[in-house]
């Protein structure tokens, strides 16, 4: 009796608070045909630039398969590789066969190499013994020896501060409403912006302590491979934290309490899993690609990697960190904006 | 007298819920307005919008010659809200001094004030208690020392003496008479008959309408009653005759 009283009081809860029901229905629906669309996608097309003296190798590479383009000069084709154009350089110069990798993804490493030897095999005889004499792959990024953990590390680094610090910022604020510390706030002279920021200035400091612990822990003691410099990787993830503590504490105006916040998860921290990095965009279905350019996760991901696998410097990276600042600030306006529902100066 | 507070015909609407219906009231300097009426009746929109933390639907009000909400003038207003609004994490000295730094205190006058304060409330002794282990009433008085902390022209105090025992309730009226002396005009809402008693100027609300207004003297006299409550009783079910 006193059992079905419970459960009556649940069912009633449930149905009281739709969200939750939705979430619990919709959610994992949402991330299943996510998941479903990053796995079920296209093989890597990798891309190949050829450079070789031997004119009846170009044709017969040419021919086979459009992965294929075909370069005149060297350093042209090497140019491209760098600029990430191409996944592999393929360089036939009789007796001997050089493939340079781009090196930064496994995935495309993998799909270049199988696709030069399945094509390397479909040539006559004579050809293929030559070819086979001096075959040397080289990486310009990384190496054969490169980790699993070399390629998601970089990622994990970027999402897991996202996630905790959006959780966190978000729960902290949402308290701030339901103590009634914010109505206290609210009665003071204090203008709303200046209470986002001073969010965003305290939270900040920690993050900055926590960017450069998780950073340090993944360089040295994971000894993660490690390219660029320490402190541009610093910089970035302390972006990310920031991005996401913006967006933590918008979207805390929208929840009621803490479950509810917890319930952003799903919505807006796991699809940013398959976007930042871990999975490759390309390979993706066509209509996914545009959604990752409103996904912080993709610019912190994209970054952190080319910092530490690419060795990329400030010159290449910026351009994320500028897009990371747009979105704190847009987020930081919108939650100005947000507030207005408690207090309309 | 000088009018201090004015609320003009004021009505709130959340949605199609009607909380306040053409609401007049003044009060003036000096004045310990007391807001009487049940708990749901509207007393605590009413105090909000006279913070400037709620906007009314229709109305205006006016704080010291400003229409509010007015940044400015929400300097000049204390405002201890129902709830304690507290940091539960920080000792009972960093809430007031996190409360002060807003109102722009620093230095030597602020930790004056934060003296002040908490002498008045009694909380000297147990400042550096982090204040999720006070005691309800320790809580309530510590939200009165924040609302004071800046020395307000007026005070907005919502349901102030609720869980204070008989003793620490009698020294902080003891408090709130002697603001008033000294200039500040005080708003305080409640929903306890004998509390009413000690107000200079009374509005019973109810349902979302001042139902009467006076000094409790005059309230009692005009109902021919001997106690707030009965006259309270006579203002309501007059009321309900119309």
């Amino acid at each position: 009796m006193r059992i079905k009283a419970l459960v009556i009081r649940i069912i009633r809860q449930f149905v009281r608070d739709k969200r939750t029901l939705a979430m619990m229905f919709i959610a994992p629906l949402l991330i299943l045909t996510l998941v479903n669309l990053v796995f079920s996608s296209n093989d890597y097309e990798p891309k190949i630039g050829v450079v070789s003296d031997q004119q009846m190798v170009v044709d017969k590479l040419k021919s086979s398969d459009k992965a294929f383009i075909i370069y005149q000069k060297r350093s042209e084709a090497h140019q491209d590789l760098s600029e990430e154009k191409l996944d592999a350089v393929l360089e036939v110069e009789l007796p001997s066969t050089t493939i340079t990798l781009e090196g930064s993804n496994p995935t495309a490493n993998k799909a270049s190499i199988m696709m030069i030897e399945k094509t390397l095999k479909t040539m006559p005889a004579q050809d293929t013994e030559k070819t086979k004499v001096n075959s040397e792959i080289l990486y310009l990024h990384g190496s054969a020896e490169m980790e699993t953990f070399d390629y998601i590390g970089p990622f994990l680094i970027g999402f897991f501060i996202f996630f905790f610090v959006f959780l966190i910022s978000g729960v902290s604020f949402l308290r701030e409403r339901t103590t009634g510390t914010l109505e206290r706030l609210l009665a003071t002279p204090m203008r709303r912006w200046e209470m986002v920021v001073g969010y965003v200035l305290g939270f900040g400091i920690f993050t900055i302590l926590q960017s450069a612990i998780i950073v340090s822990f993944a360089i040295y003691v994971l000894d993660i491979m490690m390219a660029g410099s320490l402190w541009l990787v610093i910089l970035i993830t302390l972006m990310l934290a920031i991005t996401a503590l913006s967006l933590g504490t918008l979207l805390s105006a929208f929840a009621t309490n803490e479950l509810q916040m917890i319930q952003f998860i799903p919505l807006v921290v796991v699809p940013q899993v398959f976007f930042s990095g871990l999975f490759t965009i390309e390979t993706m279905a066509d209509w996914l690609g545009p959604l990752s350019y409103i996904m912080p996760l993709t610019y912190g991901g994209e970054a952190i990697r080319d910092i530490m696998i690419q060795g990329d410097g400030w010159g290449d990276i910026y351009g994320n960190v500028l897009v990371l600042l747009g979105f704190s600030l847009l987020f930081m306006i919108l939650n100005v904006l947000a507030l207005k529902k408690h207090r309309r100066l | 007298m000088q009018s201090v507070i004015q609320v003009k015909n004021v009505s709130k609407k959340y949605r199609s819920h009607q909380v306040l219906q053409n609401i007049d009231l003044t009060v003036n300097k000096n004045e310990i307005y007391g807001l009487l009426g049940p708990s749901g009746a509207g007393k605590t929109t009413l105090v909000k919008m006279i913070a400037g933390i709620e906007i009314p639907t229709t109305g205006s009000i006016s704080v010291l010659d400003s229409v509010m909400p007015k940044l400015n003038t929400m300097t000049q207003i204390g405002f201890m809200a129902q709830s304690d609004a507290l940091y539960g994490e920080l000792s009972g000295k960093e809430n007031l001094e996190f409360f002060s730094s807003i109102y722009g205190l620093k230095g030597q006058k602020q930790k004056e004030r934060i003296d002040q304060a908490s002498d008045l409330v009694n909380l000297t002794n147990f400042l550096q208690k982090p204040v999720n282990q006070y005691s309800g009433g320790m809580k309530r008085r510590l939200s009165l020392a924040a609302a004071l902390l800046h020395d307000p022209k007026i005070l907005i105090l919502d349901e102030p003496t609720v869980g204070i025992d008989p003793v620490l309730r009698q020294s902080i009226w003891d408090e709130l008479y002697k603001l008033s002396k000294s200039g500040t005009t005080i708003l305080v809402t409640t929903h306890v008959m004998d509390e009413a008693e000690k107000c200079s100027q009374l509005g019973m609300l109810r349902d979302g309408k001042i139902i009467a207004s006076g000094s409790p003297r005059e309230l009692k006299d005009n109902t021919s009653s001997t106690s707030i409550e009965e006259a309270f009783l006579y203002y309501g079910g007059a009321h309900h005759a119309n």
